[in-house]
This record gives C-alpha cells, sequence and structure tokens, in this order.
C-alpha cells in the first residue's frame, strides 16, 4: 500500500519481480555469470546510489529480503513473481517455480507465481503446461524468446510450436503471457529487438492478454503501433521507469507516448525485483508531472487517477483480484517477518 | 596513450579514423561511447585496437558492424600499417575476432549459427534511422530558432548551411544531417529542397507536426539504447566516481577503488 501525501491509499500490484538464483554455484557455465553480471549493471547504472546492493547479495537474495524489500519497507500489495529459466545457464534455473512458490507460501494472499516453458521443447512444453496448470493453478507466464536451447538461440512467438502452447494456455484458462520484450541479445540477425512477432500472436490469440514487458522499448515506436491495433497488448514499465530517476525527462518522454499509444488503462507498473526496489519507483512516479511542453506536444496528461491504475487497477483487472476484497484479506493477515 | 617518441600525429590519426566509426544502433561515435578501450600505434609503426562492448550480450551483428567499420578505418590510414584489432568479453568474441581478421562477411562467420543473415537490409535500416534522428533535431533546431514551419520545409541546403545554431544538439547534429542526407540522395543540389522524407518525399508545412511526431519515436529508441550502453559501459568498467575528491561507499561497494596510498591533506 503506498499512501499519497495527502492520506489517500494506493493498490500496488509489482508486475514484474523476480525470486532468482543467480549465485556462482547455481551458474553453469560462463553464460550465466555474464548473464547475472549484465543485471548487476543495469542495477548499478540506474539505481539513486543509497539503493546500491553489494554483489553477493544481489547473486542471490534471500526470501526474507524480498519480502521485506517488496511488502513492508516496499509498498507492493500483490507481486508477481516472474519466471526466467534460463536452464542452459543456470543448474536449477536462474527463475524457478518450485522454488518461488514454496517461498511465496508465506504469504499467499501477496504473490502471485508465474510459470514459463520453452515451446522448442514440442509435446514436453506441452506436458509441462498442463502440470504447472495442476500443480501450481499459474494464471500467467513469462516468455523469453531470446532463450538460448541447445542450438538454438531464440524464438518468435508465431512459431508453429509456440502457437500450440498458446493454444493450450487458452483452454486451461491461463490467459496472461509477459512477453520479454526489452534490452536483449539474440536473435543474432536482423533487428536484436525486433517486436513484430506480438502482433501476430495477439492477433490470432485475443483470448490471451499479452504484456509486453519494458514496453519493447528499444522498439518502442513499433511496440506502440502494435499496441494501438491490438486491444489485447499491454506495456509493462520495468527498465523504463528507473530512467525516472536518472534521466527524467527522457523518462516523460516515453511515458507520453504510451499514455497517447497504449493509453492510461493498458500500462502496468513492474520494479524488476531485484534489479530494482519498488519504494523508490512507487514515490517518484506519484511525484512525477510531465514537463509541460512534453504534454503539450502529445496531448496527455499523468493524473493521480491514471498514476492509480498503472501502479495497482490495470493489473488488478488481468489477474481478476478484487481491490476490496484484497485490500481486507492484506488488512487482517500481519506480514510474516518482523520490520526492523 | 603511451607511443611516446613515436610521431603522435599517427595516434592522432588513428583516433580521428576511428572516430568516424559509429555505433550504428546509436549513431554515436564508438570513440565517443568508450568502445576503444586501447589504441597504440607501435614501435614499429603497426597498430592495436582494443574494443570492448557494454556487455557480453552485445547483439552480435552490431558487434560485427563496428568492426567492420574500425577494419575500414584502419584501412584508410595514411602510412597503411598492419594492424590487430582484437573485440573483448564478448559471448562471441572469437568466432567475430577471426572473422573480421579474415575479412569474412558477417553471413559467413555466422553460418553455422543462423539461417537468415542479411546484413545489407540491417545496415540500410540504421542508416534510415540515423537520418531521422539527425533530421528531427535540426527540425526541432530550427523551430526553436523561431522559423515558421512553412519556412522551415522552404529551405534548400544553402539556407540550411548559413543557419548558425547555439552549442547544441542541433548544433551538432546539422553537419550529420547535411552527411546523412547527400549520402541518401548524393545528387541533391545546394538549391534543393534541405528537409525531404528518407522516401525523398516532400514534407508539407501542415504536416511537419506529425511528421516531427513519428522522427520523435525514432529518437526515444535511440536514446535509450545509448544511455543503457552508457550506464551498463560505466558500470562494466568499473570507473571510478570520486565525488568531492573521494570515493563513496558506493565505490567500495562496487570495487572500483584502485589500490593507492591513504589520502594526504
Amino acid at each position: 500500500m503506498f499512501i499519497t501525501p495527502e492520506g489517500k491509499e494506493i493498490f500496488v500490484v509489482d508486475g514484474h519481480t523476480h525470486f532468482w538464483d543467480g549465485s556462482p554455484e547455481n551458474q553453469r557455465n560462463i553464460h550465466g555469470k555474464q548473464f547475472i553480471e549484465c543485471f548487476y549493471a543495469y542495477h548499478s547504472a540506474l539505481s539513486p546510489k543509497e539503493q546500491l546492493w553489494a554483489k553477493d547479495k544481489f547473486e542471490k537474495y534471500s526470501a526474507d529480503d524480498l519480502y521485506r524489500d517488496l511488502f513492508i519497507e516496499g509498498p507492493d500489495d500483490v507481486a508477481i513473481i516472474q519466471t526466467t529459466v534460463l536452464k542452459d545457464f543456470y543448474k536449477n534455473g536462474f527463475g524457478c517455480i518450485k522454488r518461488s512458490t514454496e517461498m511465496a507460501q508465506r504469504s499467499r494472499e501477496r504473490f502471485i507465481v508465474n510459470g514459463s516453458f520453452d515451446p522448442r521443447d514440442g509435446e514436453k512444453a506441452l506436458e509441462y503446461i498442463h502440470f504447472m496448470k495442476e500443480t501450481y493453478d499459474i494464471k500467467g507466464v513469462k516468455m523469453y524468446t531470446a532463450e538460448w536451447n541447445g542450438a538454438s538461440k531464440g524464438w518468435r512467438l508465431n512459431d508453429p510450436e509456440a502457437y500450440k502452447c498458446f493454444e493450450l494456455c487458452e483452454k486451461l484458462g491461463i490467459k496472461n503471457i509477459h512477453v520479454h520484450k526489452g534490452p536483449t541479445i539474440i536473435p543474432l540477425s536482423k533487428d536484436a529487438f525486433d517486436v513484430h512477432d506480438v502482433d501476430y500472436a495477439a492477433t490470432d490469440f485475443q483470448g490471451l492478454n499479452w504484456i509486453i514487458e519494458h514496453c519493447g522499448l528499444p522498439r518502442l515506436d513499433d511496440f506502440c503501433w502494435i499496441a494501438v491495433q491490438e486491444t489485447n497488448v499491454y506495456a509493462g514499465l520495468a527498465v523504463a521507469l528507473p530512467f525516472i530517476h536518472s534521466r527524467p525527462r527522457y523518462f516523460a518522454e516515453v511515458i507520453s507516448e504510451l499514455l497517447f499509444w497504449v493509453g492510461p488503462d493498458k500500462i502496468l507498473f513492474g520494479s524488476d525485483y531485484g534489479i530494482w526496489t519498488p519504494r523508490w519507483l512507487v514515490e517518484k512516479l506519484w511525484n512525477f508531472q510531465i514537463p509541460a511542453d512534453i504534454a503539450a506536444e502529445r496531448g496527455v496528461q499523468l493524473t493521480d487517477e491514471i498514476k492509480e491504475k498503472i501502479l495497482g487497477l490495470n493489473a488488478a483487472r488481468l489477474y481478476d483480484i478484487d481491490v476490496t476484497a484484497k485490500k481486507k484479506a492484506l488488512a487482517a493477515s500481519p506480514f510474516s517477518i518482523a520490520a526492523e | 596513450m603511451g607511443a611516446a617518441g613515436l610521431p603522435s600525429s599517427r595516434q592522432a590519426e588513428v583516433w580521428r579514423r576511428l572516430a568516424e566509426v559509429n555505433d550504428p544502433e546509436l549513431d554515436e561515435p564508438v570513440t565517443e561511447m568508450g568502445f576503444v578501450e586501447r589504441a597504440e600505434v607501435t614501435g614499429d609503426g603497426s597498430v592495436e585496437v582494443d574494443f570492448r562492448l557494454p556487455t557480453y550480450w552485445c547483439s552480435p551483428n552490431f558487434a560485427f558492424l563496428m568492426l567492420d567499420g574500425v577494419r575500414k578505418a584502419l584501412d584508410a590510414l595514411s602510412w597503411q600499417p598492419a594492424y590487430r584489432v582484437k573485440l573483448h568479453d564478448h559471448m562471441f568474441a572469437d568466432e567475430v575476432n577471426r572473422g573480421v581478421e579474415q575479412g569474412k562477411a558477417f553471413g559467413d562467420i555466422f553460418a553455422g549459427l543462423t539461417a537468415d543473415q542479411d546484413i545489407g537490409a540491417l545496415r540500410e535500416t540504421f542508416r534510415m534511422k540515423a537520418f531521422k534522428r539527425r533530421q528531427e533535431a535540426v527540425l526541432v533546431g530550427l523551430r526553436k530558432h523561431g522559423l515558421t514551419d512553412r519556412e522551415i520545409v522552404g529551405m534548400d541546403l544553402i539556407a540550411l548551411d548559413v543557419v548558425r545554431f547555439e552549442a547544441g544538439e542541433a548544433d551538432r547534429q546539422k553537419p550529420r544531417y547535411r552527411a546523412a542526407l547527400l549520402e541518401r540522395f548524393p545528387a541533391r543540389r545546394a538549391d534543393g529542397p534541405a528537409f525531404v522524407t528518407w522516401d525523398g518525399a516532400d514534407i508539407p508545412a501542415g504536416a511537419l507536426g506529425a511528421y516531427l511526431a513519428e522522427l520523435r519515436g525514432v529518437r526515444i529508441n535511440m536514446e535509450f539504447n545509448g544511455a543503457l550502453c552508457r550506464g551498463l559501459k560505466q558500470t562494466r568498467y568499473k570507473e571510478v566516481e570520486v565525488i568531492d575528491g573521494e570515493p563513496t561507499l558506493v565505490d567500495f561497494i562496487l570495487d572500483r577503488v584502485p589500490e593507492r596510498a591513504a589520502p594526504g591533506a
């Protein structure tokens, strides 16, 4: 819960968080090492100085760290844990749905744990989707199209085998498909940040919600163009939001484009924890005003009402969270570790 | 640095040439981005260049384009030296280094890893983005300068050449835009229009606002990459950030404080 300076309670759903293990013990090879180092570089490059973590904490933080940073010191009411597996880089997975689900037991009201699958696994992927639904009752998945899988260095949302998986998701009611479309590395060819596969998948699967994490940022223009045509495409703010600290004017331009093209009902807050912690992000977003010249250029505003949607109400709608009931339930359940 | 005793003009020439190589995605010189970690003329006149990108994961096609640019820059040196270019700490460093050394095409280097290589089309995309970004900076600068949209779209190259901007983005991008325009339309005469779309179409005065909105999207993307790359590079290279003369706690956490004697009074 975020309390505004005027005393208003703002319901916060953190749409993009991780409970990862990037520690050396879990690294399978040099790629695993380099991957967490790259994340650490993001953390170091875009965080306010007083928010920086030591490297070993960043590699593997505890369940207590996460709980405290998100819910006690942080303003999150509900956090969506995304599972990024990277099994070619990490022995037990960088993210692991089993480990995250165990962690989430301490407060079932506060966590939504999403699954993940790799369509290149063919039949096995389909079996695994069934397994995740039956075992964890997942409501969503995180797709990482840049993931390596043996000789393959990536896949596309509109690959035929991916379509089989999405058909199954739709059938089973796994309706929120979070897609990493942001700064990344692969494919080797063409444009490494291409977002056009979203267009096909979103058109062909109208019953699914496509939440594009990092709003496809290196290709924001393409993404906006797609999002404006597809009613079921959403923008996740993770990675874009930290610029609010280092380059606020630039962030204003990004959020203005999103408000203009995608609209206030389809933008979702995400801290990308543990790359960033939610408290400073939410505080800065709440205090943020788009400079007049940029707002005028695009004819958009970032009102308190819109901020409230971005911070929680939009995600609540996607995940069928009854905000009033959830607030009541949370008020009735005490924090499970002591705040220091 | 270094290379004492050798003509420093050669050293300067190397850097000047390297500064002409752009990161294709950011449209910024690789030297300005800090990607050239070392460029040195050795005792026998040969040249060594060490190149490092912001992350291990930087897209290999971009890495290739830059190194290919470096190779061409070194080929153009006046004393035609032997040279060695090395990419460090990249997931495909070995493949790229070997390939560039042998003058191979990108598609040949990565033939085993990828089916659809069209680096030519990629180059063209980046040329277009650079054209648009530079053009936007100049157009915005002219509007700030007080010109009407009608006056702006009616300008020819001669008129553009006499404009003097204050120091800033428009000033920096004007010659770069001019170069991009002439590269795109080599037959353009000095009395030809200074502003057309990438496809060569005129821009009606009434449509300039909408056109600028389109260009803005291109800039926002490129700036995102640029800001991210600068931030990541800085972190990766562990540059010491000294505030008030002393490293901060953060510098110690990040292990970027070099060993040195305790600071004296």
